[in-house]
């Protein structure tokens, strides 16, 4: 039953995530913890951060969700809807994708799309901020790494192993 | 084929001259990003690509990409080393990686898998790029459920996550440089931030209100097809 609705719920997740991961964070929050109460905020904001930790797109943390919900099933269950929709739509309009290359609509879709985009973005970002932003050290860390990555080129990977240190030594 | 080329397997194209016209297209995808404009390149001569090929290609970046920004390694590894693929072709997919649900590395994946080596090559790029991710992150799970209560792991997690709001909202406001300098798209951006951020919207209203009036906004116009609703946006 349990494995339905993983199935169900990261299908939905899956069509409706225009922009990528971080613009459907809002809404896998308010369907994992406050409608199915599959985990509480804290282990949402901390299993989001086990995917920061591993290599790839990391959505794929979806699968920890998943196994937390009904086990390994569960966790096919987690991948399989979020990924498979998504790749279906991906790759049937890949095929003819050539053919609107002309469109004017092509061109307004895109347009249009990237504003809304932008501002989910933001809202994912928010409500993951409200999740995982408990203390000032922790806020500290968030500006911090902010902060470098518009100013200077640098590895996202080396500030998020280093938010986890920094996280380590001094706590919320 | 010279000997040259037979002593380096990897490389699948010839000539010297091919570099000068990656240079180019190189800076025509940086000019790409600033402009928007679309950015063309000489057609690379595809020569078939083995599905095992093209499952280590993409495990490799499967495992070596952290932290976002897959696209960047994908047009590395894929059109300036591989040279599988001409940059308009990879622009082409990205935009429409970008305006499609999914997540961009994986859209990606797809696309450049189909386009090389068909359905199977999309299935086989996908797997690759999500194998090495899924088996560390469920490794990582696991030990997070026998340890979830220690200090130290709730610590550590703590301060990753909040790096990780770092990271999405420089990425955000990185992607989103034109559109937060546009009255008009500045104020879709908000209204998108406060109806799901502050009002919590459901995402499958928001999308299908804000949506088609974004794009109703974008619709062609005779007048000003080139520059968008230029009057509205001044």
């Amino acid at each position: 039953m349990n494995v339905l609705s993983l199935l169900w719920v990261f299908g939905l997740l899956s069509v409706l995530a225009v922009g990528g991961g971080t613009a459907v964070l809002p809404e896998m929050k308010a369907l994992v913890v406050n409608q199915y109460h599959w985990l509480t905020s804290d282990q949402f904001g901390q299993i989001y951060s086990l995917g920061q930790l591993s290599p790839g797109p990391n959505m794929l943390m979806v699968s920890v969700i998943g196994y937390r919900v009904a086990g390994c099933a569960g966790a096919a269950a987690a991948l399989l809807g979020f990924f498979l929709p998504a790749g279906l739509i991906m790759f049937f309009c890949g095929r003819i994708w050539d053919r609107f290359a002309d469109s004017p609509w092509k061109e307004a879709v895109q347009r249009g799309l990237a504003p809304l985009t932008i501002g989910l973005m933001l809202a994912g970002t928010w409500v993951l901020a409200k999740t995982v932003i408990l203390g000032p050290s922790t806020a500290v860390i968030a500006v911090v790494v902010t902060v470098i990555l518009l100013v200077k080129h640098v590895n996202p990977a080396l500030l998020i192993f280093g938010g986890g240190i920094v996280g380590y030594l001094i706590g919320r | 084929m010279t000997n040259e080329m037979l002593s380096r397997p990897e490389a699948h194209e010839g000539p010297a001259g091919a570099e000068l016209t990656r240079a180019e297209a190189a800076a025509a995808v940086e000019r790409a990003a600033i402009v928007g404009d679309e950015a063309s390149a000489e057609p690379l001569e595809v020569r078939p690509v083995t599905l095992w090929r093209l499952f280590q290609v993409f495990f490799v970046l499967g495992i070596t990409s952290f932290g976002g920004g897959v696209v960047a390694y994908l047009r590395q590894a894929l059109v300036v080393k591989q040279r599988w693929m001409d940059d308009e072709t990879f622009l082409s997919g990205l935009e429409l990686s970008q305006t499609l649900p999914g997540l961009n590395a994986t859209n990606m994946s797809i696309y450049m898998g189909e386009r090389l080596r068909g359905v199977p090559g999309a299935i086989v790029a996908l797997l690759g790029m999500c194998l090495p991710g899924t088996v560390i992150v469920m490794a990582l799970g696991m030990l997070y459920a026998s340890q979830a209560r220690t200090p130290a792991m709730v610590m550590v997690l703590g301060g990753v996550g909040a790096a990780a709001v770092g990271l999405t909202l420089a990425t955000t406001l990185q992607i989103g440089k034109k559109q937060l300098a546009k009255p008009l798209d500045l104020s879709l951006v908000a209204l998108t931030f406060v109806v799901i951020g502050v009002f919590r919207v459901s995402l499958v209203t928001a999308l299908l209100t804000i949506g088609p009036l974004s794009i109703w906004l974008y619709r062609p116009r005779k007048r000003a097809a080139v520059d968008g609703p230029a009057g509205a946006a001044k």
